[in-house]
C-alpha cells in the first residue's frame, strides 16, 4: 500500500468530502493561499475557491461561532483553530454553546461541525502553544473528541467526523503531521467510537492516545526482550469511548497501562482507569497504572520539556513495574 | 527640545535591538535556539520611540515578537539570549523562552503568545496604578492582528471607562502572519477604532522614532495626568518572515520588501542625528562597536550558562511546594 505522511492523509480526507458534499467549507487563520500554519490545507484554495476555503481575522470566538450559526442552518464548517491552547478563547462558543444547542432547544438543533485543531509539546512551544487539552473538553456533555495518532486514523476519522452530524473537536497533533503510514487509494471511514489495537499482546494492556501511541508501540518493541508482549490499544477517539475494546484487552493480560501526553491530574486516563475499576475490577491483577506529563505547565527548555513529557523509557519502567 | 542625551540613548536602544534580532535569527538558522523566533527587525523604531516615553517606573507589556520592545524598556541583552539558549540564567530560567520573557522590576509584566491577551492585562495595571494613587503609566504593544481580537475591543471599552493611564501601542506591520491587513480588515487607519470607544487615536509613521516617541509622549502626559486612554497606531513592517523559516514571500512582494528596506528606521535615524549635528560619525560608529562586543559577551554568557535542571521544571507551578 502506497505510504504517505499525516498532513497529506488528513488533507485527502477534507479534499474528498469537499467534492462529495457542497455544504463543507473551512476557516481559519491563514488556511487559504497561506494553507495553514501546518499546511493542512494548503492547495485546497486553489481546488475550491474562497468561498469555501475562507481565512479568518485573529478572532477565535468569531471563528468558531460562525462555525455553528452555519451549521445551525445545514452548513458542515470545518474550523481550524491553529493551536488547541487558542481554543480557550472560543471556550464559550465551544462549551456553552456548540455543545450545548441542541440539547437546549430540546433535539431541534443540529451543530454539524467539526472544530480542527492541534495540540502537545516536543517543540519547545512553551506554554502557550503545547497544551493537550483533550480532557477539558471530554467533559462536556455534547461534545464529541477525536484523537487521531495514524495517517491512516486521521483519514478515516475526518471523513467521518464531518459527516457525523454532532459537534466534534478534533485533535491533531504537531509532531504528527510529518509521519508516514499506509493509507489505501480507495475511499474509507472509521467509525466514530471504534478503537484500535495498533498492536496485540498478552501480558499487558496499553492504552495511549495521539503520538503516545507511537511511544507505546516503540516501548513494546523495546519490551519484547524481556519477553514481554504488550497489547496497544488507541481509543482514537475519547467521547464517544470503545469501552469494550479496553475491557476485552484488559481481561485477556490483566494489567492495564494508561499513556497520554497531557498532564496527570484529572488527565484522560484518570476516565480510562475509572472505567477499569468499575468494569474490570476482577480481570485485574495489578494495580493501574498511569504515565503522564507532570502537573506542570509546558516548560521552553528541550531539557525540561522532555522531563516532564513521557517518553518510551517511562513507559518501559512502567510496564515492568505492572510486571513486578 | 529632546535633550542630547536621550537622542544618543534612543539610537542605542534601536541599534541594541538590530544587532540582538540579527544575532539570535543567525543562532536560530544555526541550530543553536530552541523552539521558534519572531523577529522584530524593522520595528525598531515603534519600540524604541514608544518606550522613550515611559519612566523606568512606568509599566509595558509585549508580545510574541517581543525582543525589541523588552530591549526599549531596559532589558538585558545577557539574560534575554540566555532565556533564548534555554539557560538557567535566562530571564525566565529557560521556562518562558523567546515568547514570554519579563522583567517585573523593570516593569516589563511580560510578553505573551496569545495575541491580544496583553490588552486587558495592562488595564490591571493602570488599574492598580490608579488604585494606590501613584501616576505612573502602563503601556501596552500589539500587531494589527491583534486589534481584530475580543480583548482589544473589550480592553478599549474598558480603559476608556475607567479613565485608565493606558497607551496603546499598536505595530502595524501590515501583516498577521500570512494575512495582509487589508485582507483582515476593511480600515486602514486602526487608530480609527479609538473613536468607538471615545478615546484619542493617531496613526504615526512607526518608522521614525522621534514622530513615535512624540506621539506617545503625549499620550503618556495625558494618562499622567489622569486624561485616560490613547490608541496610537505605528505604521511599520518586519522585514523577515513571521517566524524564523519563514521566508515571507509567498504572501509579499519583493519590491514591497525592499521599499520598505529601504525606509530603515535605524539607517534613518542615524543620518538624522547627524544631518542635525547632534553628533559625530565617529560617536554612533563607537557606539555601534560597543553594541558589537555587547551582543557578542551576550551569547558567550549564554553559551557558557549551565542548562536548567530537569526537575527545575516542577518549581514555579505554585508559590510553594510542586503539587503532585
Ligand atoms: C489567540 C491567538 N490566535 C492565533 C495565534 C497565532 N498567531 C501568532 S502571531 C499571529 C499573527 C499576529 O499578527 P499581529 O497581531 O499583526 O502581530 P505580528 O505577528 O505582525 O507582530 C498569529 C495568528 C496566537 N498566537 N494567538
Ligand atoms: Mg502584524
Amino acid at each position: 500500500m502506497r505510504e504517505i505522511t499525516y498532513r497529506e492523509a488528513l488533507r485527502e480526507g477534507l479534499r474528498e468530502e469537499m467534492k462529495r458534499d457542497e455544504t463543507v467549507f473551512l476557516l481559519g487563520e491563514d488556511i487559504a493561499e497561506f494553507g495553514g500554519t501546518y499546511k493542512v490545507t494548503q492547495g485546497l484554495l486553489e481546488e475550491f475557491g474562497p468561498a469555501r476555503v475562507r481565512n479568518t481575522p485573529i478572532s477565535e470566538a468569531a471563528i468558531v461561532g460562525a462555525a455553528l450559526g452555519a451549521a445551525l442552518l445545514g452548513m458542515r464548517p470545518v474550523a481550524e483553530i491553529m493551536y488547541i491552547d487558542f481554543s480557550t478563547i472560543a471556550i464559550d462558543q465551544i462549551a456553552n454553546q456548540i455543545a450545548k444547542v441542541r440539547y437546549m432547544f430540546g433535539g431541534k438543533a443540529r451543530a454539524s461541525l467539526v472544530i480542527r485543531t492541534q495540540g502537545g509539546a516536543g517543540r519547545s512551544s512553551a506554554a502557550q502553544h503545547a497544551q493537550s487539552l483533550e480532557a477539558w473538553y471530554s467533559h462536556i456533555p455534547g461534545l464529541k473528541v477525536v484523537m487521531p495518532s495514524t495517517p491512516y486514523d486521521v483519514k478515516g476519522l475526518i471523513k467521518s467526523s464531518i459527516r457525523d452530524d454532532n459537534p466534534i473537536l478534533f485533535i491533531e497533533h504537531k509532531l504528527l503531521y510529518n509521519e508516514k503510514g499506509p493509507v489505501p487509494e480507495e475511499e474509507y471511514l472509521i467509525p466514530i467510537g471504534k478503537a484500535d489495537i495498533k498492536r496485540e499482546g498478552k501480558d499487558v494492556t496499553i492504552v495511549a492516545t495521539s503520538r503516545m501511541v507511537l511511544r507505546a508501540l516503540k516501548a513494546a518493541q523495546a519490551l519484547t526482550e524481556d519477553g514481554v508482549e504488550a497489547e496497544v490499544v488507541d481509543p482514537r477517539t475519547l467521547v464517544p469511548l470503545d469501552e469494550e475494546t479496553i475491557l476485552q484487552s484488559i481481561k485477556k493480560t490483566g494489567r492495564l497501562l494508561i499513556v497520554h501526553e497531557a498532564s496527570k491530574r484529572c488527565g484522560f486516563g484518570a476516565e480510562i482507569a475509572a472505567l477499569a475499576s468499575e468494569k474490570a475490577f476482577y480481570d485485574l491483577d495489578a494495580p493501574i497504572k498511569r504515565v503522564a506529563a507532570a502537573n506542570t505547565p509546558v516548560p521552553f527548555a528541550p531539557k525540561m520539556e522532555s522531563f516532564v513529557i513521557p517518553d518510551e523509557r517511562a513507559i518501559i519502567k512502567g510496564v515492568r513495574e505492572l510486571l513486578g | 527640545m529632546i535633550p542630547k542625551e536621550k537622542l544618543m540613548e534612543m539610537y542605542e536602544k534601536m541599534v541594541r535591538i538590530r544587532r540582538f534580532e540579527e544575532k539570535a535569527v543567525e543562532l536560530f538558522l544555526k541550530g543553536a535556539l530552541p523552539g521558534f523566533l519572531h523577529s522584530s527587525i524593522g520595528q525598531e523604531a515603534v519600540s524604541v520611540g514608544a518606550c522613550a516615553a515611559l519612566r523606568e517606573d512606568d509599566y509595558m507589556i509585549s508580545t510574541h515578537r517581543g525582543h525589541g520592545d523588552i530591549i526599549a524598556k531596559g532589558a538585558r541583552v545577557d539574560l534575554m539570549m540566555a532565556e533564548l539558549f534555554a539557560k538557567k540564567t535566562g530571564y525566565c530560567k529557560g521556562k518562558g523562552g523567546s515568547m514570554h520573557i519579563a522583567d517585573l522590576d523593570l516593569g516589563i509584566l511580560g510578553a505573551t503568545g496569545i495575541v491580544g491577551a496583553g490588552l486587558p492585562i495592562i488595564n490591571g495595571a493602570a488599574l492598580a496604578c490608579q488604585l494606590k494613587g501613584t501616576d505612573q503609566v502602563s503601556l501596552c504593544f500589539f500587531g494589527d492582528g491583534a486589534s481584530n481580537t475580543g480583548s482589544f475591543h473589550e480592553a478599549l471599552n474598558m480603559a476608556s471607562i475607567w479613565n485608565l493611564p493606558v497607551i496603546f501601542v499598536c505595530q502595524n506591520n501590515l501583516y498577521a502572519e500570512s494575512t495582509p491587513q487589508w485582507v483582515h480588515q476593511k480600515i486602514q487607519d486602526i487608530s480609527v477604532r479609538a473613536q468607538g470607544y471615545g478615546i484619542p487615536g493617531v496613526s504615526v509613521d512607526g518608522n521614525n522614532v522621534l514622530t513615535v516617541y512624540r506621539a506617545t509622549s503625549e499620550a503618556v502626559e495625558r494618562a499622567r495626568g489622569k486624561g485616560g486612554p490613547t490608541l496610537i497606531e505605528c505604521k511599520t513592517y518586519r522585514w523577515l518572515g513571521h517566524y524564523v523559516g519563514d521566508p515571507g514571500t509567498a504572501y509579499r512582494t519583493k519590491e514591497e520588501v525592499e521599499q520598505w528596506k529601504s525606509r530603515d528606521p535605524v539607517k534613518q535615524y542615524r543620518a538624522n542625528l547627524l544631518a542635525n549635528g547632534v553628533c559625530e560619525e565617529k560617536d554612533l560608529d563607537a557606539i555601534d562597536r560597543r553594541l558589537e562586543r555587547e551582543i557578542e559577551e551576550a551569547v558567550e554568557f549564554a553559551r557558557n550558562s549551565p542548562d536548567p535542571d530537569p526537575e527545575d521544571a516542577l518549581q514555579d507551578v505554585y508559590i510553594g511546594e510542586y503539587i503532585p
